[in-house]
């Protein structure tokens, strides 16, 4: 089935702490098979919408449904299919990795092997370590296994490498691509908005509780968002010029000093949509 | 039966972790055998009883101890483990797995079961073995010793988990749990002799369960000549089984309308 219902579908999903608002009527969907990064500052509603998903939280207002399921009445068949990676743990870890991945795959119908699910987030020189005695970076790769160990059709990853040096992030990343290769549905909060272009196929931007932006990673922000920007020095003065057609703009300057022409990144994007933090047209 | 199947599981899983986790081993295991130790030791002069019965300190102690036993193992040790569970993410990482309720619970239980179990059979060889106590040869006693320690053990292990819900914060469990516990002991005949103690202080006692389940290892363990000095003048243990139950039954009612995974708006 190639025209299959959305694994996750939200419309105008709101909720309320206590009279302070943490989700304003966020929506989207995330198809089968696809890997959707939900970027935002901190305390902007990234975590409450996740874990609204994952069960965790009710909602005050609004539709969710994860699986076809109402994430709210989940039972434990629907458990079964989702792998969570939450945002931290500190459990007391007072057994090994092999022994602790051995017994959470017993928890699911259909687990990955423990040997495969350890070499793939490279423990199999710690898989005999008290949990406990690992690093923290250590631990967030077991968590990551705890998470993937019932071979999930939705795999949540609330900001998961958080911690990781960088080679761990590069092998991190690997894993992810093979479980998306294998067609795992994949939701991801990140701060880090090179791991969002890394992995994402779309991604969604929560500022203030709202969705301002959304769609393909390199399509975040809008056209507008991307055009270039030539700078120079001029009298000692610095200026800038947004354009289409920077080459021209260079053509008509010749030499003058510092000249650079400059295209937004990714970054520069994310920035300016949160700084702004107001919806942009393709964001409905 | 998958429920079943995990529930075992968890047992091995909570039994193994559990030795493993150096305090509570001392404070819920170990500790009725280094206080029946110290008593013994302390008091090795003295003998306890009435006149032409008189036994030893360690004899005197025994059934306390085992009681207490029970109440550490079960109430003191479910309620500190779940309480720390709740506050470090196990639970949370529970609730989004498969695990039913009932599994973690049948884990908890078991474990409850499986350390009594070592710790009722360290005391009694401590008690024979070091302190020469003589112990009942009857089937009938051990007949009581058995449904006394299994509806003990099972009401103290229920009534931790339903009391596992009242620490705000898993660093704060060890605070609010041990001086129950510890009050408990104190007014119940298991450092004090029950009998000593003034009658409204014996009234308070009588509402909780830790007093019954003391009284019953004292039928046990104790010779007849003692019955005299109970309540009432007898072991009653009619009187043991009602109140344990009826904890039980609370303690089940508790835990089947406060205990979540996680509370969703925390």
């Amino acid at each position: 089935m190639t025209t299959s219902a959305p694994v996750v579908s939200v419309r105008d999903l709101r909720k309320t702490y206590g009279g302070v608002t943490a989700l304003d009527g966020v929506s989207f969907d995330i198809e089968r098979g696809e890997t959707f990064a939900l970027l935002g500052p901190n305390g902007a509603g990234k975590s409450t919408t996740i874990e609204i998903l994952e069960g965790y939280r009710d909602r005050t207002g609004g539709e969710a449904t994860v699986l076809g399921v109402d994430p709210g009445k989940g039972g434990l068949d629907w458990k079964a299919k989702l792998g969570i990676v939450l945002q931290s743990s500190g459990e007391s870890g007072n057994v090994t990795v092999r022994e602790q991945l051995t017994h959470f795959a017993g928890y699911y119908p259909n687990p990955r092997s423990v040997d495969e699910v350890i070499a793939a987030v490279g423990l199999e020189d710690k898989q005999k370590t008290l949990i406990r005695k690992l690093s923290g970076g250590q631990r967030r790769r077991v968590d990551v296994a705890l998470g993937i160990i019932g071979k999930p059709e939705l795999l949540f990853l609330d900001e998961p490498t958080t911690g990781f040096d960088p080679e761990a992030r590069r092998q991190f990343w690997e894993l992810i691509a093979r479980l998306k290769h294998e067609g795992t549905t994949i939701l991801l909060t990140t701060h880090y908005l090179d791991e969002a272009a890394h992995l994402g196929d779309r991604a969604g931007v929560i500022a203030g509780g709202r969705l301002i932006d959304i769609g393909d990673i390199d399509e975040l922000g809008g056209p507008d968002a991307r055009v270039p920007v030539v700078r120079w020095r001029e009298n000692g003065v610095p200026r800038e010029e947004r354009t289409t057609t920077p080459g021209a703009v260079v053509a008509r300057l010749g030499e003058p000093d510092d000249l650079q022409v400059i295209r937004p990144s990714l970054e520069d994007i994310y920035l300016t949509l949160v700084s702004t933090g107001t919806p942009s047209e393709d964001a409905s | 039966m998958t429920t079943l199947r995990l529930g075992y599981s968890r047992i091995g899983y909570e039994v193994k972790t559990y030795f493993r986790q150096g305090d509570s081993v001392f404070f819920t295991f170990l500790f009725p055998v280094v206080m029946l130790t110290i008593f013994s030791v302390a008091f090795s002069e003295q003998s306890f009883g009435p006149p032409g019965a008189e036994i030893s300190a360690a004899a005197y102690y025994l059934p306390g101890m085992l009681a207490a036993g029970l109440l550490l193992s079960g109430l003191q040790n479910m309620a500190i483990d779940i309480a720390g569970e709740k506050g470090d993410g196990t639970l949370k990482r529970f609730a989004g797995t498969p695990l039913p309720v009932l599994s973690y619970f049948i884990g908890k239980i078991g474990q409850v079961f499986v350390t009594g179990i070592l710790q009722a059979a360290l005391l009694l060889l401590i008690a024979r073995f070091v302190f020469q106590v003589d112990l009942p040869t009857e089937p009938g006693a051990w007949l009581t010793f058995a449904w006394v320690f299994v509806l003990g053990v099972t009401t103290a292990a229920i009534l931790g988990i339903a009391l596992s819900g009242l620490p705000r914060s898993g660093k704060s469990a060890t605070a609010v749990i041990i001086p129950i516990v510890l009050v408990l002991q104190f007014i119940s005949g298991v450092y004090l002799g029950f009998s000593q103690l003034p009658t409204w202080l014996q009234n308070i006692a009588s509402v909780f369960p830790l007093k019954w389940m003391a009284q019953g290892m004292r039928s046990v363990f104790l010779p007849s000549d003692f019955e005299a000095v109970e309540p009432g003048g007898e072991w009653n243990l009619a009187g043991v089984a009602i109140v344990t139950a009826i904890w039980l039954v609370v303690g089940l009612i508790v835990t089947r309308v406060t205990f979540r995974w996680i509370r969703k708006d925390s």
